[in-house]
Protein backbone atom coordinates (compact mmCIF):
# COMPACT_ATOMS: atom_id res chain seq x y z
CA UNK A 1 0.00 0.00 0.00
CA UNK A 2 3.15 2.20 0.88
CA UNK A 3 4.96 1.40 -2.02
CA UNK A 4 2.01 1.99 -4.10
CA UNK A 5 1.81 5.38 -3.01
CA UNK A 6 5.17 6.04 -3.76
CA UNK A 7 5.18 4.82 -7.09
CA UNK A 8 3.94 7.61 -8.87
CA UNK A 9 5.91 10.68 -6.86
CA UNK A 10 9.27 8.72 -7.55
CA UNK A 11 8.71 8.68 -11.04
CA UNK A 12 7.51 12.32 -11.00
CA UNK A 13 10.62 13.27 -8.75
CA UNK A 14 13.19 11.85 -11.67
CA UNK A 15 11.64 13.23 -14.26
CA UNK A 16 11.64 16.52 -13.05
CA UNK A 17 15.47 15.81 -11.59
CA UNK A 18 15.97 14.78 -15.33
CA UNK A 19 14.30 18.12 -17.10
CA UNK A 20 16.21 20.40 -14.44
CA UNK A 21 19.74 17.97 -15.26
CA UNK A 22 18.78 18.05 -19.07
CA UNK A 23 18.88 21.75 -19.12
CA UNK A 24 22.77 22.11 -18.16
CA UNK A 25 23.10 18.93 -20.66
CA UNK A 26 21.41 20.70 -23.95
CA UNK A 27 23.69 23.61 -23.10
CA UNK A 28 26.83 21.57 -22.98
CA UNK A 29 25.96 19.49 -26.00
CA UNK A 30 25.31 23.45 -27.77
CA UNK A 31 28.66 24.45 -26.78
CA UNK A 32 30.41 21.02 -27.86
CA UNK A 33 28.98 21.27 -31.28
CA UNK A 34 29.62 24.83 -31.44
CA UNK A 35 33.32 24.50 -30.13
CA UNK A 36 33.52 21.23 -32.81
CA UNK A 37 32.38 22.96 -35.81
CA UNK A 38 34.08 26.76 -34.90
CA UNK A 39 37.24 25.38 -33.64
CA UNK A 40 39.35 24.29 -36.62
CA UNK A 41 38.61 28.24 -37.97
CA UNK A 42 41.46 29.04 -35.34
CA UNK A 43 43.83 26.61 -37.53
CA UNK A 44 42.86 27.61 -40.82
CA UNK A 45 42.30 31.53 -40.27
CA UNK A 46 45.52 33.17 -38.45
CA UNK A 47 44.76 35.69 -35.85
CA UNK A 48 45.81 38.19 -37.80
CA UNK A 49 43.22 37.80 -40.25
CA UNK A 50 40.82 37.03 -38.09
CA UNK A 51 41.15 40.35 -35.82
CA UNK A 52 41.42 42.18 -38.74
CA UNK A 53 39.11 45.13 -39.82
CA UNK A 54 37.95 43.55 -42.89
CA UNK A 55 34.84 40.62 -43.64
CA UNK A 56 34.80 39.68 -47.10
CA UNK A 57 34.32 35.52 -46.63
CA UNK A 58 33.88 34.88 -50.12
CA UNK A 59 37.74 36.53 -51.11
CA UNK A 60 39.42 34.67 -47.30
CA UNK A 61 38.73 38.24 -45.37
CA UNK A 62 37.23 36.48 -41.59
CA UNK A 63 37.73 39.99 -39.76
CA UNK A 64 35.74 39.35 -36.94
CA UNK A 65 35.71 42.68 -35.36
CA UNK A 66 33.53 44.71 -37.56
CA UNK A 67 30.70 42.15 -37.24
CA UNK A 68 31.81 41.88 -32.91
CA UNK A 69 31.66 45.78 -32.86
CA UNK A 70 28.29 45.87 -35.03
CA UNK A 71 26.56 43.69 -32.47
CA UNK A 72 27.76 45.34 -29.57
CA UNK A 73 26.40 48.91 -30.95
CA UNK A 74 23.35 48.08 -31.85
CA UNK A 75 22.63 46.21 -28.64
CA UNK A 76 23.91 48.74 -26.49
CA UNK A 77 21.78 51.29 -28.52
CA UNK A 78 18.71 48.65 -28.09
CA UNK A 79 19.57 48.76 -24.14
CA UNK A 80 19.94 52.91 -23.98
CA UNK A 81 15.95 53.15 -25.22
CA UNK A 82 15.21 50.06 -23.55
CA UNK A 83 15.82 50.11 -20.46
CA UNK A 84 14.51 53.88 -19.13
CA UNK A 85 11.37 53.61 -21.34
CA UNK A 86 10.96 49.75 -20.14
CA UNK A 87 11.46 50.72 -16.49
CA UNK A 88 9.18 53.58 -16.46
CA UNK A 89 6.51 51.74 -18.33
CA UNK A 90 7.21 48.53 -15.44
CA UNK A 91 7.16 51.73 -12.42
CA UNK A 92 3.80 53.49 -14.32
CA UNK A 93 1.96 50.20 -14.55
CA UNK A 94 2.97 48.67 -11.10
CA UNK A 95 2.80 51.27 -9.20
CA UNK A 96 0.80 54.16 -10.23
CA UNK A 97 -1.81 53.44 -12.97
CA UNK A 98 -5.18 52.62 -11.60
CA UNK A 99 -6.09 49.32 -11.46
CA UNK A 100 -8.20 49.22 -14.72
CA UNK A 101 -5.60 50.82 -16.64
CA UNK A 102 -3.30 48.64 -15.04
CA UNK A 103 -5.41 45.54 -16.23
CA UNK A 104 -5.15 46.93 -19.94
CA UNK A 105 -1.89 47.61 -20.25
CA UNK A 106 0.11 44.78 -19.07
CA UNK A 107 -1.68 42.08 -21.32
CA UNK A 108 -1.44 45.00 -24.61
CA UNK A 109 2.35 45.53 -23.74
CA UNK A 110 2.70 41.76 -23.66
CA UNK A 111 0.73 41.21 -27.32
CA UNK A 112 3.51 43.29 -28.38
CA UNK A 113 6.23 41.49 -27.48
CA UNK A 114 4.74 38.47 -29.45
CA UNK A 115 5.03 40.35 -32.54
CA UNK A 116 6.81 38.31 -35.27
CA UNK A 117 10.08 39.74 -35.88
CA UNK A 118 9.85 40.02 -39.80
CA UNK A 119 7.23 42.26 -39.41
CA UNK A 120 8.59 44.88 -37.24
CA UNK A 121 11.52 44.57 -39.79
CA UNK A 122 9.52 45.27 -42.67
CA UNK A 123 7.53 48.29 -40.97
CA UNK A 124 10.71 49.65 -40.07
CA UNK A 125 12.84 49.12 -43.98
CA UNK A 126 9.65 50.70 -45.05
CA UNK A 127 8.33 53.58 -42.92
CA UNK A 128 11.31 54.02 -40.03
CA UNK A 129 14.17 54.14 -42.41
CA UNK A 130 12.62 57.15 -44.31
CA UNK A 131 11.96 58.59 -41.14
CA UNK A 132 16.23 58.02 -39.40
CA UNK A 133 17.07 59.29 -43.05
CA UNK A 134 15.42 62.62 -43.17
CA UNK A 135 15.45 63.79 -39.67
CA UNK A 136 18.83 62.85 -39.22
CA UNK A 137 20.29 63.55 -42.17
CA UNK A 138 22.10 60.55 -42.65
CA UNK A 139 23.31 59.36 -46.14
CA UNK A 140 20.96 56.37 -45.28
CA UNK A 141 18.24 55.06 -42.89
CA UNK A 142 19.38 51.86 -42.32
CA UNK A 143 21.51 52.28 -39.69
CA UNK A 144 22.82 50.74 -36.47
CA UNK A 145 20.24 53.49 -34.57
CA UNK A 146 16.98 52.16 -36.53
CA UNK A 147 18.07 48.73 -35.71
CA UNK A 148 18.01 49.83 -31.86
CA UNK A 149 14.91 51.12 -32.17
CA UNK A 150 13.00 48.27 -33.13
CA UNK A 151 15.21 46.50 -30.83
CA UNK A 152 14.20 48.06 -27.85
CA UNK A 153 10.65 47.80 -29.45
CA UNK A 154 11.25 44.03 -28.94
CA UNK A 155 12.68 44.26 -25.47
CA UNK A 156 10.53 46.73 -23.92
CA UNK A 157 7.45 44.23 -23.80
CA UNK A 158 9.48 41.28 -21.52
CA UNK A 159 11.59 43.96 -20.05
CA UNK A 160 8.32 45.21 -19.05
CA UNK A 161 6.15 41.99 -18.09
CA UNK A 162 9.27 40.77 -15.92
CA UNK A 163 10.00 43.79 -14.07
CA UNK A 164 6.45 44.91 -13.51
CA UNK A 165 6.09 41.32 -11.92
CA UNK A 166 9.37 41.77 -9.53
CA UNK A 167 7.58 45.44 -8.16
CA UNK A 168 4.27 43.88 -8.12
CA UNK A 169 6.14 41.04 -5.48
CA UNK A 170 7.31 43.66 -3.42
CA UNK A 171 5.12 43.59 -0.07
CA UNK A 172 2.72 46.08 0.45
CA UNK A 173 4.57 46.58 3.67
CA UNK A 174 7.50 48.42 2.59
CA UNK A 175 5.36 50.95 0.93
CA UNK A 176 3.17 51.89 3.97
CA UNK A 177 6.19 52.06 6.17
CA UNK A 178 7.62 54.39 3.49
CA UNK A 179 4.55 56.53 3.01
CA UNK A 180 4.36 56.42 7.08
CA UNK A 181 7.98 58.16 7.61
CA UNK A 182 6.55 60.85 5.24
CA UNK A 183 7.80 59.93 2.02
CA UNK A 184 6.23 60.88 -0.65
CA UNK A 185 4.76 58.64 -3.92
CA UNK A 186 8.19 59.35 -5.63
CA UNK A 187 10.20 58.67 -3.02
CA UNK A 188 8.69 55.46 -1.70
CA UNK A 189 8.74 54.29 -5.73
CA UNK A 190 12.64 55.32 -6.02
CA UNK A 191 14.42 54.55 -2.71
CA UNK A 192 12.24 51.61 -1.35
CA UNK A 193 9.98 49.48 -3.89
CA UNK A 194 12.75 49.98 -6.55
CA UNK A 195 15.65 48.56 -4.45
CA UNK A 196 13.37 45.88 -3.08
CA UNK A 197 12.69 44.93 -6.28
CA UNK A 198 16.38 45.34 -7.72
CA UNK A 199 17.21 41.66 -8.58
CA UNK A 200 13.69 40.85 -10.52
CA UNK A 201 14.56 44.47 -12.54
CA UNK A 202 18.14 43.23 -13.00
CA UNK A 203 16.80 39.61 -14.50
CA UNK A 204 13.97 41.91 -16.53
CA UNK A 205 17.39 44.31 -18.22
CA UNK A 206 19.34 41.20 -18.86
CA UNK A 207 16.80 39.26 -20.32
CA UNK A 208 16.25 42.27 -22.47
CA UNK A 209 20.15 42.61 -23.68
CA UNK A 210 20.12 39.11 -24.17
CA UNK A 211 17.34 38.93 -26.07
CA UNK A 212 18.39 41.96 -28.10
CA UNK A 213 21.88 40.41 -28.83
CA UNK A 214 20.33 37.92 -29.98
CA UNK A 215 17.48 38.97 -32.29
CA UNK A 216 18.49 38.16 -35.74
CA UNK A 217 15.69 39.00 -38.65
CA UNK A 218 14.72 42.55 -38.06
CA UNK A 219 18.73 43.83 -37.43
CA UNK A 220 19.17 42.08 -40.90
CA UNK A 221 16.16 43.97 -42.60
CA UNK A 222 17.13 47.39 -41.15
CA UNK A 223 21.04 48.15 -40.38
CA UNK A 224 22.28 48.04 -43.85
CA UNK A 225 24.79 45.24 -42.83
CA UNK A 226 28.03 46.94 -43.77
CA UNK A 227 30.93 45.35 -42.32
CA UNK A 228 32.72 48.49 -41.40
CA UNK A 229 34.80 49.24 -37.91
CA UNK A 230 33.32 51.97 -36.37
CA UNK A 231 35.57 55.13 -36.02
CA UNK A 232 33.90 57.51 -33.59
CA UNK A 233 30.99 57.57 -31.77
CA UNK A 234 28.78 58.32 -35.07
CA UNK A 235 29.26 54.46 -35.90
CA UNK A 236 25.27 54.40 -34.38
CA UNK A 237 24.04 56.83 -36.89
CA UNK A 238 25.87 54.85 -40.09
CA UNK A 239 25.21 51.17 -41.03
CA UNK A 240 26.45 48.03 -39.14
CA UNK A 241 26.66 44.71 -39.48
CA UNK A 242 26.01 42.22 -36.73
CA UNK A 243 26.89 38.94 -35.92
CA UNK A 244 23.61 37.54 -35.99
CA UNK A 245 22.38 38.69 -39.32
CA UNK A 246 26.13 37.44 -41.02
CA UNK A 247 25.10 33.68 -39.92
CA UNK A 248 21.85 34.16 -41.36
CA UNK A 249 22.91 35.53 -44.07
CA UNK A 250 25.87 33.11 -45.63
CA UNK A 251 24.80 29.80 -43.67
CA UNK A 252 22.74 29.09 -46.40
CA UNK A 253 25.56 29.20 -48.90
CA UNK A 254 29.11 27.88 -47.12
CA UNK A 255 30.07 24.43 -48.33
CA UNK A 256 29.39 22.03 -45.50
CA UNK A 257 33.07 21.83 -43.89
CA UNK A 258 34.34 24.88 -45.81
CA UNK A 259 36.85 27.83 -43.85
CA UNK A 260 34.11 30.03 -44.16
CA UNK A 261 31.70 27.42 -42.87
CA UNK A 262 34.02 27.29 -39.45
CA UNK A 263 34.31 30.61 -39.10
CA UNK A 264 30.28 31.24 -39.07
CA UNK A 265 30.21 28.77 -36.11
CA UNK A 266 33.17 30.82 -34.40
CA UNK A 267 30.81 34.13 -34.66
CA UNK A 268 28.74 30.99 -33.02
CA UNK A 269 30.74 30.81 -30.29
CA UNK A 270 31.12 34.47 -29.82
CA UNK A 271 27.61 35.01 -29.54
CA UNK A 272 27.66 32.15 -27.49
CA UNK A 273 30.16 33.42 -24.92
CA UNK A 274 29.15 37.14 -24.91
CA UNK A 275 25.21 35.88 -24.07
CA UNK A 276 26.76 33.40 -21.07
CA UNK A 277 28.79 36.63 -19.80
CA UNK A 278 25.80 38.83 -20.02
CA UNK A 279 24.12 36.09 -17.69
CA UNK A 280 26.75 35.70 -15.29
CA UNK A 281 27.24 39.07 -14.39
CA UNK A 282 23.48 39.25 -14.04
CA UNK A 283 23.16 36.23 -11.43
CA UNK A 284 26.50 37.32 -9.50
CA UNK A 285 25.25 40.60 -8.97
CA UNK A 286 21.46 39.44 -8.45
CA UNK A 287 23.20 36.53 -5.66
CA UNK A 288 25.89 39.65 -3.98
CA UNK A 289 22.53 41.89 -3.31
CA UNK A 290 20.59 39.11 -1.60
CA UNK A 291 23.15 38.19 1.02
CA UNK A 292 23.34 42.63 1.36
CA UNK A 293 19.97 42.35 1.42
CA UNK A 294 19.67 39.16 3.89
CA UNK A 295 22.40 41.16 6.08
CA UNK A 296 20.02 44.15 6.58
CA UNK A 297 17.39 42.01 7.10
CA UNK A 298 18.53 40.20 10.20
CA UNK B 1 16.60 34.32 -60.83
CA UNK B 2 14.13 32.94 -58.16
CA UNK B 3 11.35 34.77 -59.74
CA UNK B 4 11.70 32.76 -63.08
CA UNK B 5 11.96 29.47 -61.57
CA UNK B 6 8.60 30.20 -59.79
CA UNK B 7 7.18 31.28 -62.58
CA UNK B 8 8.11 28.22 -64.74
CA UNK B 9 7.30 25.34 -61.88
CA UNK B 10 3.66 27.33 -61.45
CA UNK B 11 3.41 27.11 -65.48
CA UNK B 12 4.76 23.69 -65.79
CA UNK B 13 2.81 22.55 -62.69
CA UNK B 14 -0.57 23.79 -64.13
CA UNK B 15 -0.53 22.10 -67.14
CA UNK B 16 1.04 18.55 -65.57
CA UNK B 17 -0.58 18.66 -62.10
CA UNK B 18 0.82 14.96 -61.57
CA UNK B 19 4.23 16.78 -61.06
CA UNK B 20 5.13 17.67 -57.90
CA UNK B 21 7.60 21.05 -58.02
CA UNK B 22 9.13 23.04 -55.23
CA UNK B 23 11.13 26.20 -55.39
CA UNK B 24 13.42 27.58 -53.09
CA UNK B 25 15.46 30.76 -52.81
CA UNK B 26 18.70 31.98 -51.51
CA UNK B 27 20.93 32.61 -54.13
CA UNK B 28 23.27 30.74 -56.47
CA UNK B 29 25.57 29.13 -53.82
CA UNK B 30 22.50 27.61 -51.68
CA UNK B 31 21.71 26.20 -54.98
CA UNK B 32 24.35 24.70 -56.23
CA UNK B 33 25.52 23.51 -52.33
CA UNK B 34 21.87 21.75 -52.42
CA UNK B 35 22.97 20.01 -55.96
CA UNK B 36 26.24 19.05 -54.64
CA UNK B 37 24.42 17.57 -50.97
CA UNK B 38 22.57 15.66 -53.08
CA UNK B 39 18.84 17.23 -51.77
CA UNK B 40 17.34 18.81 -55.67
CA UNK B 41 17.20 17.75 -58.76
CA UNK B 42 17.82 21.26 -60.29
CA UNK B 43 19.83 23.21 -58.92
CA UNK B 44 18.92 27.42 -61.09
CA UNK B 45 22.25 29.39 -60.96
CA UNK B 46 23.00 32.92 -62.21
CA UNK B 47 26.53 32.08 -62.57
CA UNK B 48 28.18 29.51 -64.08
CA UNK B 49 29.52 26.75 -61.22
CA UNK B 50 33.02 27.21 -59.89
CA UNK B 51 35.81 24.90 -60.65
CA UNK B 52 35.66 23.75 -56.83
CA UNK B 53 31.97 23.40 -56.64
CA UNK B 54 32.41 21.13 -59.86
CA UNK B 55 35.07 19.12 -58.23
CA UNK B 56 33.36 18.60 -54.88
CA UNK B 57 29.94 17.38 -56.66
CA UNK B 58 32.09 15.31 -58.63
CA UNK B 59 33.29 14.03 -55.40
CA UNK B 60 30.20 12.92 -54.19
CA UNK B 61 29.18 10.97 -56.91
CA UNK B 62 27.37 13.65 -58.59
CA UNK B 63 28.49 15.01 -62.03
CA UNK B 64 26.48 18.52 -63.19
CA UNK B 65 25.05 19.16 -66.57
CA UNK B 66 24.75 22.80 -67.55
CA UNK B 67 22.33 24.24 -69.09
CA UNK B 68 21.44 28.12 -70.64
CA UNK B 69 17.95 28.68 -69.66
CA UNK B 70 17.86 32.53 -70.10
CA UNK B 71 19.93 35.74 -70.25
CA UNK B 72 19.86 38.61 -68.32
CA UNK B 73 21.32 42.18 -67.49
CA UNK B 74 22.31 43.63 -64.41
CA UNK B 75 20.53 47.24 -64.28
CA UNK B 76 22.26 50.12 -62.42
CA UNK B 77 19.56 51.54 -60.72
CA UNK B 78 19.52 55.32 -58.89
CA UNK B 79 16.61 56.76 -57.27
CA UNK B 80 14.43 58.77 -59.86
CA UNK B 81 15.35 61.72 -58.54
CA UNK B 82 18.80 61.59 -58.85
CA UNK B 83 20.11 63.72 -61.99
CA UNK B 84 22.84 61.49 -62.96
CA UNK B 85 21.48 59.15 -65.78
CA UNK B 86 24.65 57.43 -67.56
CA UNK B 87 27.54 56.42 -66.06
CA UNK B 88 31.15 54.33 -67.63
CA UNK B 89 31.85 50.65 -66.33
CA UNK B 90 35.44 52.18 -64.64
CA UNK B 91 32.89 54.51 -62.97
CA UNK B 92 30.41 52.32 -61.69
CA UNK B 93 34.09 50.15 -60.62
CA UNK B 94 35.61 53.39 -58.98
CA UNK B 95 32.22 54.13 -57.06
CA UNK B 96 31.54 50.64 -55.68
CA UNK B 97 35.24 50.67 -54.72
CA UNK B 98 35.06 53.66 -52.41
CA UNK B 99 37.42 56.05 -54.42
CA UNK B 100 34.04 58.00 -55.54
CA UNK B 101 32.05 58.63 -52.98
CA UNK B 102 30.14 61.98 -53.67
CA UNK B 103 27.64 61.96 -56.73
CA UNK B 104 29.34 65.40 -57.60
CA UNK B 105 32.31 63.22 -59.00
CA UNK B 106 30.04 61.50 -61.50
CA UNK B 107 28.16 65.13 -62.57
CA UNK B 108 25.50 64.80 -59.81
CA UNK B 109 24.09 67.11 -56.63
CA UNK B 110 26.46 67.21 -53.90
CA UNK B 111 25.39 64.10 -51.75
CA UNK B 112 26.99 61.70 -50.49
CA UNK B 113 26.85 58.10 -52.46
CA UNK B 114 24.92 55.01 -50.45
CA UNK B 115 26.06 51.80 -52.07
CA UNK B 116 23.77 48.66 -52.19
CA UNK B 117 24.46 45.44 -53.10
CA UNK B 118 22.98 41.95 -53.05
CA UNK B 119 24.62 39.19 -50.18
CA UNK B 120 27.78 37.91 -51.19
CA UNK B 121 25.78 34.52 -51.54
CA UNK B 122 23.93 35.89 -54.31
CA UNK B 123 24.86 35.10 -58.12
CA UNK B 124 24.70 38.58 -58.63
CA UNK B 125 27.07 40.36 -56.11
CA UNK B 126 29.92 37.50 -57.48
CA UNK B 127 29.04 38.82 -61.29
CA UNK B 128 29.45 42.59 -60.61
CA UNK B 129 32.46 42.12 -58.52
CA UNK B 130 34.27 40.01 -61.47
CA UNK B 131 32.50 41.69 -64.58
CA UNK B 132 32.10 45.29 -63.13
CA UNK B 133 34.53 46.13 -60.04
CA UNK B 134 37.13 44.45 -61.49
CA UNK B 135 36.52 45.07 -65.14
CA UNK B 136 36.91 41.30 -65.76
CA UNK B 137 40.19 41.28 -65.14
CA UNK B 138 41.09 38.28 -63.11
CA UNK B 139 44.54 39.40 -61.72
CA UNK B 140 42.86 42.38 -60.36
CA UNK B 141 41.97 41.66 -56.79
CA UNK B 142 40.08 45.53 -56.07
CA UNK B 143 37.24 45.07 -53.54
CA UNK B 144 33.79 46.65 -52.63
CA UNK B 145 33.81 49.30 -50.47
CA UNK B 146 33.37 48.45 -46.82
CA UNK B 147 30.93 50.72 -46.69
CA UNK B 148 28.68 48.82 -48.97
CA UNK B 149 25.42 47.77 -47.85
CA UNK B 150 24.47 44.10 -48.38
CA UNK B 151 20.56 43.81 -48.63
CA UNK B 152 19.49 39.90 -48.28
CA UNK B 153 16.72 40.54 -51.06
CA UNK B 154 16.35 42.49 -53.59
CA UNK B 155 13.23 43.87 -52.14
CA UNK B 156 15.61 45.43 -50.05
CA UNK B 157 17.36 47.07 -52.31
CA UNK B 158 14.36 48.38 -54.70
CA UNK B 159 12.85 49.78 -51.11
CA UNK B 160 16.24 52.17 -50.29
CA UNK B 161 16.62 53.06 -53.61
CA UNK B 162 12.82 54.12 -54.20
CA UNK B 163 13.29 55.97 -51.06
CA UNK B 164 16.53 57.23 -50.87
CA UNK B 165 18.14 59.61 -53.71
CA UNK B 166 21.57 59.18 -52.21
CA UNK B 167 21.45 55.33 -53.03
CA UNK B 168 22.73 53.58 -55.81
CA UNK B 169 21.98 50.01 -55.96
CA UNK B 170 22.32 46.74 -59.02
CA UNK B 171 19.79 43.77 -59.77
CA UNK B 172 18.53 42.03 -62.50
CA UNK B 173 16.94 43.51 -65.05
CA UNK B 174 13.72 41.52 -64.36
CA UNK B 175 13.51 43.30 -60.97
CA UNK B 176 13.34 46.79 -61.96
CA UNK B 177 10.05 48.95 -61.67
CA UNK B 178 8.94 51.95 -63.09
CA UNK B 179 9.38 53.99 -59.83
CA UNK B 180 13.64 53.15 -59.67
CA UNK B 181 15.67 54.92 -62.35
CA UNK B 182 17.82 52.50 -64.97
CA UNK B 183 21.18 54.10 -65.52
CA UNK B 184 22.58 53.93 -68.83
CA UNK B 185 26.04 52.26 -69.20
CA UNK B 186 29.14 52.18 -71.20
CA UNK B 187 31.69 49.82 -71.34
CA UNK B 188 34.58 52.98 -71.76
CA UNK B 189 35.19 56.03 -71.75
CA UNK B 190 34.37 57.32 -75.13
CA UNK B 191 31.76 54.32 -76.10
CA UNK B 192 28.38 54.59 -76.36
CA UNK B 193 26.11 54.64 -73.18
CA UNK B 194 23.51 51.67 -73.54
CA UNK B 195 20.23 50.97 -71.91
CA UNK B 196 19.86 47.71 -70.84
CA UNK B 197 16.73 46.10 -72.61
CA UNK B 198 15.96 42.59 -74.72
CA UNK B 199 17.26 43.83 -77.57
CA UNK B 200 20.60 45.65 -76.43
CA UNK B 201 21.46 42.17 -73.83
CA UNK B 202 21.10 40.06 -77.62
CA UNK B 203 23.12 41.72 -79.70
CA UNK B 204 25.64 41.92 -76.26
CA UNK B 205 25.38 45.86 -76.61
CA UNK B 206 24.57 46.10 -73.14
CA UNK B 207 27.88 45.66 -71.14
CA UNK B 208 26.62 43.89 -67.85
CA UNK B 209 24.79 41.01 -69.27
CA UNK B 210 24.65 37.36 -68.75
CA UNK B 211 23.65 33.93 -68.51
CA UNK B 212 21.31 32.18 -66.49
CA UNK B 213 21.94 28.18 -66.28
CA UNK B 214 20.32 25.36 -64.76
CA UNK B 215 22.15 22.69 -63.53
CA UNK B 216 20.84 18.67 -63.21
CA UNK B 217 22.05 15.41 -61.58
CA UNK B 218 23.72 14.18 -64.62
CA UNK B 219 22.28 13.68 -67.85
CA UNK B 220 18.56 14.74 -67.48
CA UNK B 221 16.21 11.78 -67.24
CA UNK B 222 11.90 11.36 -66.91
CA UNK B 223 9.92 14.12 -65.61
CA UNK B 224 13.25 16.29 -64.83
CA UNK B 225 13.94 15.72 -68.91
CA UNK B 226 10.94 16.34 -70.13
CA UNK B 227 11.29 19.77 -67.38
CA UNK B 228 14.16 20.83 -68.79
CA UNK B 229 13.05 20.77 -72.58
CA UNK B 230 9.69 22.44 -71.73
CA UNK B 231 12.22 24.92 -70.26
CA UNK B 232 14.22 25.88 -73.54
CA UNK B 233 10.95 25.36 -75.45
CA UNK B 234 8.86 28.54 -76.68
CA UNK B 235 6.22 28.45 -73.91
CA UNK B 236 8.71 28.57 -71.20
CA UNK B 237 10.87 31.47 -72.66
CA UNK B 238 7.69 33.44 -73.18
CA UNK B 239 7.72 33.54 -69.53
CA UNK B 240 11.32 34.47 -69.64
CA UNK B 241 10.61 37.72 -71.38
CA UNK B 242 7.39 38.23 -69.67
CA UNK B 243 9.44 38.64 -66.27
CA UNK B 244 11.75 41.07 -68.12
CA UNK B 245 15.05 38.65 -68.66
CA UNK B 246 15.90 37.81 -72.24
CA UNK B 247 15.21 34.73 -73.42
CA UNK B 248 17.37 32.21 -75.05
CA UNK B 249 17.08 30.50 -78.65
CA UNK B 250 18.00 27.27 -78.69
CA UNK B 251 16.33 26.11 -82.31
Amino acid sequence: MNQNRNWPELIIESLIRATGYSAILFVALIFIFLLREGLPAFTEVKWEVLLSARWYPIEGYFGLLPLISGSLIVTLGAALIAVPFGLATAIFIAEIAPRWAREILKPLVEVLGGLPSVVLGFLGMITLAPLVRLTLNTPTGLTAFTGSILLAGMVIPTLVSVAEDALDAVPRSYRDAALALGATKWQTIWRVTLPAARSGVLTAIMLGIGRAIGETMTVMMVTGNAARLPTGLNALFLPVRTMTATIAAEMGEVANGSTHYHVLFTIGIVLFVISFIVNLTASAVVFQQKKRAERLLS
Amino acid sequence: MVNLALAWAEAYGGAHPEMRLSVTGGGSGTGLAALINGTVDIANASRAIKPEEKAQAEANGIEPVEFIVARDAIAVIVNPENPVSALTLPQLSAIYSGQITNWREVGGEDRPIVLLSRETNSGTHVYFLEHVLRLGDSKNKTLFSPDILLMPSSEGIGAEVRQNPNAIGYDGLGYVTNDMKTIAVAKDVGLPYVMPTIATVNDKSYPIARDLYMYTRGEPQGAVQAYMEWVLGAEAQKIVAALGFVPVSNH
